[in-house]
């Protein structure tokens, strides 16, 4: 056993021992560990941001290099501040409107482009030309489950007959595509949970 | 006029610039798109400032008014505080802020994570039961996966076939064909939400009222 000598493994180690004492029921340890994190997070992200936004796209553009149309942007950033004032929080409506329209006009072609007409070619393929039969059956299943998600979500028509049969195929996928999401994130938060025991067991106690 | 319908213009105005310039890769045009994409930043920016000011509001409220565990807030606003003044006084990329984000950030966010592990597998114990075929198929394929996923099920075999093999199988194929259904439909409602948004059908972003 080699206890660490840095107050920072220290602190960290704690920090996840009081996290993880919510296991047993929430307590003053893990408050002040979850209020600690709340801060340091919004102080980061603050910084991150004031530094990358508005810092390198609006300070510099407009006042280092003199680019008068960014002016605009600092009226609108500025009116994103009305919303602290009751009176005048009806200015914040520009900056809101400007941001989720131009994601949304942004996202009506990247979307149709990636989530759609990708998803459709990658899944409309030769399943005769997949090298071998298992690749090619899976290919087909493939295939064959995408449609009946896609039909099972279909509800302008009642799910009887040949689309209740595709429809209930669909189901099918989801549960076993459900279970088989539900599985990954359990593994991928046990192995977050393996990393935290490899640090209290290694970096802070020196066991490992 | 100024209340609703003129940050609906800009709204309509912007958003269908953004779709005409996709189509038209005209160098004026390209340019006018990047400095949108730059402004979206900083009102972003601007935005999360406003809303960490409101997280300080409300805790520095908690603190005056001596409210129950008003103590909590003060570890909270001194944390935040710190992490700004740090960043100020010694920069982003060493120092006590580098420090505070390796030693309680990332730990503290990789524990938050890892305890969902224990609340996601106590919530599976007590709901997942095989009542009938679906709920068995999502049983199986989960116990699969996470079987598939550990050293152990690399030596397990069920017909021939290894438990890992089987857990990297429903992964490429069955969860491929179910994700990509919704990604589809999540793409479509997307893309009609947006332009809901943009002719002024939706208008939920605006608030109530006047």
């Amino acid at each position: 056993m080699h206890l660490s000598p840095e107050p920072g493994v220290w602190l960290a180690a704690i920090l996840t021992l009081a996290g993880f004492s919510f296991l047993w029921k929430d307590n003053p340890m893990f408050k002040v560990m979850e209020h600690m994190l709340v801060g340091v997070s919004a102080g980061y992200y603050l910084v991150q941001y004031a530094y990358s936004a508005i810092f390198k796209k609006l300070y510099v553009p407009l006042v280092k290099q003199g680019n008068l149309l960014f002016a605009g942007c600092a009226v609108l950033g500025l009116m994103a501040f009305a919303r602290l004032f009751p009176k005048r929080s009806w200015l914040s409506r520009y900056p809101v409107a400007f941001y989720v329209a131009a994601g949304a006009g942004y996202s009506v072609p990247s979307t149709i482009q990636a989530r759609v007409i990708k998803q459709m070619q990658v899944t409309m393929i030769n399943v005769f030309d997949q090298g071998s039969l298992g690749a090619g059956v899976s290919s087909f299943l493939l295939f064959v489950g995408v449609i009946t998600v896609l039909l099972y979500f279909f509800f302008s028509a009642e799910h009887r007959g040949p689309l209740g049969a595709a429809s209930k195929i669909g189901i099918v996928t989801l549960m076993i595509g459900f279970g088989a999401s539900f599985g990954y994130t359990v593994m991928s938060r046990i192995t977050l949970l393996i990393g935290r025991f490899q640090f209290l067991l290694g970096d802070w106690l020196g066991f490992l | 006029m100024f209340r609703r319908t003129l940050p609906m213009i800009l709204a309509f105005t912007v958003g269908v610039f953004m779709i005409v310039q996709f189509f038209v890769p005209h160098p004026q045009l390209q340019m006018l798109y990047n400095m949108v994409l730059d402004w979206k930043q900083v009102v972003f920016g601007c935005v999360l400032i406003v809303g960490t000011m409101t997280l300080i509001r409300h805790h520095a409220l908690r603190v005056r008014f001596r409210k129950q565990g008003y103590g909590y807030s003060i570890i909270a606003l001194a944390s935040l505080f710190a992490m700004v003044l740090a960043a100020i006084f010694w920069g982003i990329e060493t120092g006590p802020y580098s420090w505070l984000f390796t030693n309680v950030q990332v730990p503290g966010q990789a524990t938050m994570f890892s305890l969902l592990g224990f609340f996601i597998a106590t919530a599976a114990y007590r709901s997942f039961r095989a009542r009938n075929v679906t709920a068995t198929l999502l049983l199986l394929s989960g116990v699969i996966v996470m079987l598939g996923r550990v050293p152990a099920g690399e030596n397990m075999v069920i017909g021939g076939v290894s438990l890992a093999d089987l857990a990297t199988w429903i992964l490429d194929y069955p969860n491929t064909a179910a994700k990509r259904g919704i990604l589809i439909g999540v793409g479509l409602g997307m893309t009609s939400t947006a332009l809901k948004i943009i002719i002024g059908i939706e208008q939920s972003y605006l608030g109530k009222g006047e």
